[in-house]
């Protein structure tokens, strides 16, 4: 019975682990063969004919991610110093709470919601809606870090800094939140990495474009939309262009977790 | 150069409970005036009270007239900011901002009030450190070492120089020494006697002989009153009070 | 300020205590050539910067704080207000009918919502059935048997599962999980389990069953980090009691952690159906999109999300709209509740400490 049961608590963890490598390697195998030049220089080509990349939905997944940031960055942390500064109360545990509804909603819900609220009324799919649905689906997680990380910031710091005269708000922002901003810093960039990969949101929003488009209010290209499409169209020639801009997709965002857990290793012991 | 400090009718609360009952007591610039008194009597909160410092605690709140030179830190006019930039405040912990460097630390009062000046900066940062009796050990390292790297005493003699580099008027401390090992508390003591040619100091302790060693002055609290405030000396040797007597030779607390 | 309030019970014990010398000391005359030096320059010059008190920039920051974080709030009421007004077409038409209804028939107008209820139900609880054991396995290796040096490694390897986006999962699963299914494992179902009904008909690879597959590796890793958490928050003294009785290590895992930690281990798992029901991309590259009820495992299916996302953007016509946001507006509320039955499970045992993730 003993040896049953670590036999299979060993089984699980090695199961659990093959999906992994056999999604990493089949997406090294697979993508590296098709990442080339004109991969990441130039636009989609008609179906079925040879050639032409991705270069629109690299630059259209950064040109969304910016404005998700840009919109999400400042209102998770805004709302993290909040719950940690000043909403030790009622309404502090409603807010908490309220982050908590907003991070388990499904992302496809969220895209119905913007589609409604600015597609809708804009009359076009547009970068600018892509990146508020990603952006709205950042700030529970920045919240929730930023509020975890000023709570370590010992009181004894905010201290010396008020018998300094310094006011409340300079200190918050100078002397709290620098001193926690590796883990806030962390909180964002595992945000990032959340929405980066996101398609179903994107779907009615970004909508996706085989042409160039920097235009805040025109539909845009994202990687991970191209890939669904090119994954589920009848192409070969396409289904290899989706796994190598799967591969892209992944290399950006283990690339941003990786950095994370790599820089943030010793830094929190200052806090 | 110091001020004085007048206090009159100071009571202060947390919540519904009282922590100090009326005190009045008269404060002389460029003195070291002692704040003695068993744990919980509260020291703490005198002193925390004499910039403001006690609001900050949530539901704590004081009332009274407090007059530091000609400033009124209770007056209805008055900021709890701008006296907390007059009256310099060293604490029980060490705490160094952690993620500054030296330099950074002892400018932080400087930089977030809003002065800019760079080379009265550098100059007011090595004369606080000077001041501080920190300045030689660490004036290779004032960039490059934080203000967390260094040793429990000389982190205290930083934050001491932190407080001075905003020119106070008075320096308070709250058991500046207690969390430090002896050779780093008679360094911490020197030093409060050379700061208060420039300084009034107040010091709280629950170390009569460190009393007896830096202050003029000692005041003994009870129970959130003062009971008696009189040249060191006299406190030590003939106390007024029965419980002042008590408390000194022992027999108390 | 609250500092001139006077507090409504007055102070008893204190007040018996005689008024103390507050004199001052005669040493206190000081001499009066000692203050030539002027008040600091240095506070005058920040006072002229700073001429006004710090209240307002105080204040000003404290509204801004306040509302980002009534943002937030703000957020989820726009989210529900729009799905709200916009199903209201399709509620006033179908009203309770919508939820059992079979039909989905845009081409008339008919739309009925219980082939996608029943292929999110059931790819759900299908990926439960197979991540569960896989993740609680997975945290008692790594809580209890896993040597130091590995811990940090394996948890990493599972928490980079979770930061897989679905649209790879479901890249991985047309291509190599379908097939390999098509080849080996639906066929060897249906010949050893295909008396239950469960594992019979054509064996496509996509369908139901790789839906639910996928969907169990994606939850696996909400689920594995909650088990940790609560395992990790078990106390030691309840491990020591156990082996102190003479029990095995895996009796001692059973009785003396398993045991104390079910209730938030049973949180975590809520928390990975939540995930499970409104994950959309992976499933509907892969479940076949055909909505309909079907015993076998191995027949395409739907889902409320796939089709959703499939249909939104091409819907013609309000109610086939209105009848989307409603599908939409059900898996909100369905995973509003599912996540707050699993936050209070898990609350109740880490004390709020684990850091949910979903
Ligand atoms: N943050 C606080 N909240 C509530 N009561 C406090 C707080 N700090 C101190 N007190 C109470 O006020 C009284 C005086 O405390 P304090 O001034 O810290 O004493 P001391 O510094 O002399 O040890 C004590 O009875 C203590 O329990
Ligand atoms: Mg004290």
């Amino acid at each position: 019975m003993d040896q049953g049961a670590t036999a299979f608590a060993i089984l699980a963890a090695i199961l659990v682990l093959v999906p992994l490598l056999a999604i990493f390697a089949y997406l090294v195998i697979k993508g590296i063969g098709s990442v080339n030049l004109a991969f990441l220089t130039q636009t989609p080509k008609p179906p079925g004919e040879a050639g032409g990349g991705m270069a629109n939905a690299i630059v259209g997944t950064g040109l969304i991610l910016a404005i998700a940031s840009v919109f999400g960055v400042p209102l998770g942390i805004g709302s993290g110093i909040y719950l940690a500064e000043y909403g030790r109360n009622r309404f502090g545990d409603f807010i908490r709470f309220t982050a908590d509804v907003l991070n388990g909603v499904p992302s496809i819900v969220i895209g119905i919601a913007v589609y409604s609220l600015i597609v809708v009324r804009q009359k076009h799919f547009s970068a600018f809606s892509g990146g508020v649905a990603l952006g709205i689906m950042m700030i529970p997680t920045i919240a929730r870090a930023t509020e975890e990380m000023l709570l370590m910031v010992p009181n004894v710091v905010r201290e010396a800094a008020y018998g300094l005269g310094i006011p409340k708000w300079r200190t918050t922002l100078s002397i709290s939140l620098r001193t926690a901003s590796a883990g806030v810093i962390t909180g964002c960039m595992l945000a990032f990495a959340r929405v980066a990969g996101e398609t179903a949101p994107l779907l009615f929003t970004a909508f996706g474009n085989q042409f160039w488009n920097l235009k805040l209010n025109q539909p845009t290209a994202a990687l991970s939309l191209q890939v669904f499409t090119y994954a589920i169209s009848p192409y070969d020639e396409w289904h290899k262009q989706a796994w190598a801009g799967a591969l892209i997709l992944i290399v950006m965002i283990v690339g941003a977790v990786a950095a994370v857990r790599l820089t943030t290793r010793g830094s929190l012991k200052g806090a | 150069m110091g001020v004085g400090i007048e206090v009159h009718g100071l009571n202060a609360w947390y919540g519904k409970n009282l922590a100090l009952n009326s005190i009045d007591m008269s404060v002389p610039a460029n003195h070291v005036t002692a704040v003695i008194g068993p744990s919980g009597c509260g020291k703490s909160t005198f002193v925390r009270c004499l910039n403001r410092m006690h609001e900050t605690i949530p539901e704590a709140y004081a009332e009274g007239s407090v007059k530091v030179g000609e400033m009124d830190v209770y007056g209805s006019g008055s900021d709890p900011v701008e006296v907390r930039r007059r009256i310099g405040m060293v604490f029980q912990k060490p705490n160094p901002f952690p993620t500054m460097s030296i330099y950074g630390n002892v400018a932080a009062g400087l930089k977030l009030n809003g002065f800019r000046n760079r080379k009265q900066m550098d100059e007011l940062v090595e004369r606080s450190l000077r001041l501080a009796a920190l300045w030689d050990e660490v004036k290779d390292n004032l960039h490059k070492k934080s203000g967390a790297s260094l040793s429990g005493g000389q982190q205290q003699r930083l934050c001491i120089a932190r407080a001075l580099a905003v020119e106070p008027e008075v320096l308070l401390m709250d058991e500046p020494a207690s969390a430090l090992d002896p050779i780093s508390t008679s360094k911490i003591e020197e030093l409060i006697f050379q700061l208060k040619q420039h300084y009034t100091v107040v010091i709280v302790t629950h170390n009569m002989q460190q009393a007896a060693r830096v202050a003029e002055l000692t005041g003994f609290f009870l129970m959130g009153s003062l009971i008696e405030y009189d040249k060191t000396e006299k406190i030590f040797t003939t106390p007024a009070d029965k419980r002042t007597e008590d408390y000194v030779t022992g027999r108390f607390g | 300020m609250s500092d001139s309030v006077k507090p409504m019970n007055s102070p008893e014990p204190l007040g018996q205590l005689p008024k103390p010398v507050t004199s001052m000391p005669s040493l206190a005359k000081v001499e009066a050539g000692h203050r030539a030096h002027t008040p600091s320059a240095v506070l005058a010059k920040i006072r002229t910067s700073h001429p006004r008190s710090s209240r307002v920039p105080d204040q000003i920051f404290g509204v801004i704080i306040l509302l980002s974080a009534i943002s937030v709030f703000a957020i989820v009421v726009l989210v529900v207000w729009e799905l709200v007004s916009k199903s209201q077409l399709s509620l006033h038409q179908f009203g309770l009918k919508f939820f059992y209804g079979h039909d989905w028939d845009p081409v008339n107008g008919n739309f009925g919502a219980m082939p996608f209820i029943y292929g999110t139900l059931v790819s759900s609880l299908l990926a439960l059935v197979l991540a569960v054991p896989l993740s609680v396995g997975v945290a008692v290796f790594i809580t209890e048997m896993c040597p130091q040096s590995l811990r940090a490694i394996i948890s990493f390897l599972v928490e980079l599962l979770a930061a897989i986006p679905s649209v790879i999962y479901g890249l991985w699963a047309i291509f190599v999980l379908a097939p390999l299914l098509r080849v080996y494992v639906e066929p060897f179902l249906a010949k050893t389990l295909g008396w239950t009904g469960l594992f019979s008909g054509t064996p496509y690879g996509l369908g139901m069953l790789a839906a639910g597959i996928i969907l169990a590796i994606m939850i696996v890793p909400i689920i594995a980090s909650i088990t940790r958490e609560v395992l990790i928050a078990v106390p030691q003294n309840q491990r020591e009691a156990v082996l102190a009785l003479g029990a095995t290590r895996w009796e001692m895992i059973r009785i003396g952690v398993l045991r104390n930690a079910r209730i938030g281990i049973v949180g975590g798992i809520i928390l990975g159906l939540g995930r499970a029901l409104g994950e959309t991309m992976a499933v509907t590259m892969v479940i076949g999109n055909t909505p309909q009820i079907a015993k076998s495992l191995f027949a395409p299916g739907y889902t409320m999300a796939s089709v959703i996302a499939n249909e939104f953007s091409e819907a013609t016509g309000d109610l086939y709209l209105s009848a989307l946001v409603e599908i939409g507006l059900a898996l909100f509320l369905v995973t509003l509740v599912v996540n707050a039955l699993a936050r209070l499970l898990v609350w109740s045992i880490t004390g709020g400490t684990a850091r949910v993730r979903a």
